[in-house]
């Protein structure tokens, strides 16, 4: 959890009038800057051609099953949390072409080229998604075997965080140690500071490249006081989240409750839709479609995000595995908070309460799992006797 | 530092040497690199998904003999994918992917009586092991291949079952659920032959694999033999879409199984296996 700025790091000021030079420079050295806008009643991620597309003076409103845009009454351009869209549809595209193949008369020519992705500079991210981005690097790049697609993407990225200082009623990332500040990861972590007439940023720099970008912006050293805001803001984000998971036994609890009546109970709520996966930061599993042409000397193959609410995922001759709703609930929320910690060392979530906010029948996950804390299964060893 | 697989998504072109047809349902094909660089080493026990251009990919076990330079895949048509596998002539083109899994523990097995049980098509992914344990066949004490299929219409590798029976240091018991015709061997679910079966369950190991219902009875008979749970190891099935742990689809608790199996030694997914829908 960080919801203290780096005292050791010299922090800098950039003025709100000052913000579109961020812009320039990086647009300058090749980047596509990537951040929040406003689209179809929501704030998504899009590629931004200057400041004036932020969301200005807008914020959200979430709870479960609930997500509304609503004014605010500042100009602040980051004040809301994280909207439904993630960071990972750029990096692991919901639909990517792992290759095309021709027939020809010796068989066929298999062409796996792709054009070579944009330089992306992510703006806005926050301290849970990058918290998201390191478990996925850990899925696609840090293994035996590299995904090509997601190296190439994600090696080049300027990454430009924002301190929350707006916190959503399904946050709950200072449970699962992920924010509100982001701690590292980035290469220059932002606070929106609004005092009055005075509108601001609060810089901590994070890599050299940063240093550089930095460089070329109009900035100053930060004072005492404006530092002490900083930390304010943090501090009651912090304070103001109020979902709570106790995460110390969580793993433990969940392997032993795999046999538990309430993934029945919150399988007659659940829809199987897979909403709670589109949104999940760190959701990565993918299935793969083949397509022909009408003569078969066409062939092509695409990757495509899946997930395992969909009775097919498990699907092997004879029937699916998991074929319960119950089944595939609790292989989500099992892998999230129990397995992927075998798997990669570490929570498969980050608390960033989307799947809270998307779920159609307001499945709370952390409500599920101070269920299974507070009703634990008792050790059953009559069967075996 | 681990050796890293660049494009491990992009299949190789192999060409179809000869296809053979084994049941009615079965058939088995050998492929030769289109590049003419050979197959890449594999151990007994691990697999390659298997593309058919344009209609799908499927994790296939291989089962050619692992010192030999061929690739041999038998497969049972249970879908699209299997079924345009099933179509395929000599001289046509398909794709691999692999080899990707674990190995059954042939080294480990070394001064052991090896006990191999399988089902039905169970016994494809075994057979690299039994070529190896032959092959070597000093090196290991009792080898014992208990086998069990639906009728005698199925029974897998039925003219090379037929001269491993007539080996002296092999021990060879078919059985079939369904005596149909003028059969005249075992009747009856595999799990039966265990019981008699000559090997010292103080030190043997048990390769395991067939339908999971199959296995799990196998192992509730083997560890009444006294076989050690470490020492008896399952292959398991799940679906697959990549073959390197990235694509989530096998996972079995906290296990990919197309990584950190198929082989699986039985202490480590006992708690699993018991459990439905897992």
């Amino acid at each position: 959890m960080n919801s203290n700025l780096n005292a050791n790091k010299d922090l800098h000021i950039v003025r709100r009038e000052d913000l579109p030079q961020l812009f320039n420079i990086l647009i300058k050295d090749g980047h596509q800057i990537v951040g929040p806008t406003l689209r179809d009643g929501a704030i998504v991620l899009d590629v931004l051609e200057g400041v004036a597309e932020l969301p200005l003076g807008w914020t959200d409103e979430q709870d479960k099953a609930r997500y509304r845009l609503v004014k605010r009454k500042d100009e602040a351009l980051f004040g809301y949390s994280c909207g439904p869209q993630t960071w990972k549809k750029f990096l692991f595209p919901p639909d990517h072409i792992l290759f095309k193949a021709d027939k020809t008369r010796h068989g066929w020519r298999i062409d796996a080229g792709e054009n070579a992705p944009p330089k992306f500079a992510f703006l806005g991210m926050r301290a849970c998604d990058i918290h998201a981005l390191t478990e996925l690097d850990k899925v696609f790049i840090a293994g035996e075997y590299q995904d090509s697609a997601y190296l190439e993407r994600r090696e080049n990225i300027f990454i430009i965080s924002i301190n929350c200082s707006v916190v959503g009623n399904n946050c709950f990332c200072t449970s699962m140690g992920s924010g509100p500040g982001a701690a590292s990861g980035y290469d220059l972590a932002l606070t929106e500071i609004i005092d009055g007439d005075l509108h601001y940023y609060l810089i901590e720099v994070g890599s050299e490249k940063g240093e550089e970008v930095l460089g070329e912006i109009k900035h100053r050293t930060a004072s005492q006081e404006e530092i002490r805001k900083g930390n304010e803001l943090l501090t009651a984000a912090a304070q103001a989240i109020s979902l709570k998971v106790d995460t110390e036994k969580l793993p433990k609890i969940l392997k032993k409750s795999v046999e538990h009546p309430r993934w029945k109970e919150i399988a007659s709520r659940c829809l199987t839709c897979g909403n709670c996966t589109m949104v999940c930061p760190t959701c990565f599993c993918s299935t793969v479609q083949d397509y022909t042409d009408l003569r078969g000397s066409q062939a092509s193959r695409l990757r495509k995000w899946d997930s395992c609410f969909n009775i097919e995922y498990s699907y092997i001759h004879g029937g699916s595995v998991r074929y319960s709703s119950e089944a595939r609930y609790r292989q989500w929320m099992m892998h999230k908070f129990a397995s992927w910690i075998d798997q990669f060392g570490s929570f498969g979530c980050v608390g960033c309460g989307r799947c809270i906010t998307w779920c159609p029948a307001g499945i709370d996950v952390t409500e599920e799992l101070r269920f299974f804390c507070q009703n634990p299964l008792l050790d059953t060893t009559a069967k075996s006797a | 530092m681990k050796a890293r697989h660049s494009e491990p998504m992009i299949p190789q072109p192999f060409r179809v040497a000869k296809v053979q047809k084994e049941t009615f349902d079965t058939f088995t094909l050998q492929l030769k690199s289109s590049k003419g660089n050979g197959v890449s080493h594999f151990s007994p026990g691990q697999f390659n998904m298997l593309y058919v251009f344009g209609v799908g990919e499927v994790p296939i076990s291989i089962s050619g003999d692992p010192s030999n330079g061929t690739l041999i895949h038998t497969t049972r048509v249970v879908g699209n994918v299997t079924k345009a596998m099933g179509k395929l002539k000599v001289g046509d083109v398909i794709g691999v992917r692999g080899p990707f899994g674990t190995p059954w523990p042939v080294e480990n097995a070394k001064g052991k009586d090896v006990v191999i049980v399988t089902g039905g098509i169970g016994l494809a992914p075994l057979r690299p092991a039994l070529y190896y344990f032959l092959k070597h066949r000093d090196e290991y004490g009792k080898i014992v291949l208990l086998y069990g299929a639906r009728s005698k219409e199925d029974i897998l590798y039925r003219r090379e079952l037929e001269q491993w029976r007539a080996r002296f240091d092999l021990e060879v018991h078919v059985t079939v659920d369904r005596g149909t015709g003028n059969w005249r061997g075992n009747v009856g679910v595999v799990t039966m032959l265990i019981p008699k079966a000559p090997f010292d369950a103080h030190n043997a190991v048990s390769l395991v694999c067939g339908p999971e219902i199959m296995m799990r009875f196998t192992v509730l008979e083997l560890l009444k033999r006294g076989i050690p749970e470490s020492k008896i190891f399952l292959s398991l099935e799940r679906n697959m879409k990549c073959g390197i742990g990235h694509c989530g689809h096998c996972q079995f608790g906290p296990h990919f199984t197309c990584k950190d199996g198929p082989v699986f030694p039985y202490d480590q997914i006992k708690d699993l296996l018991e459990k439905r829908e897992i």
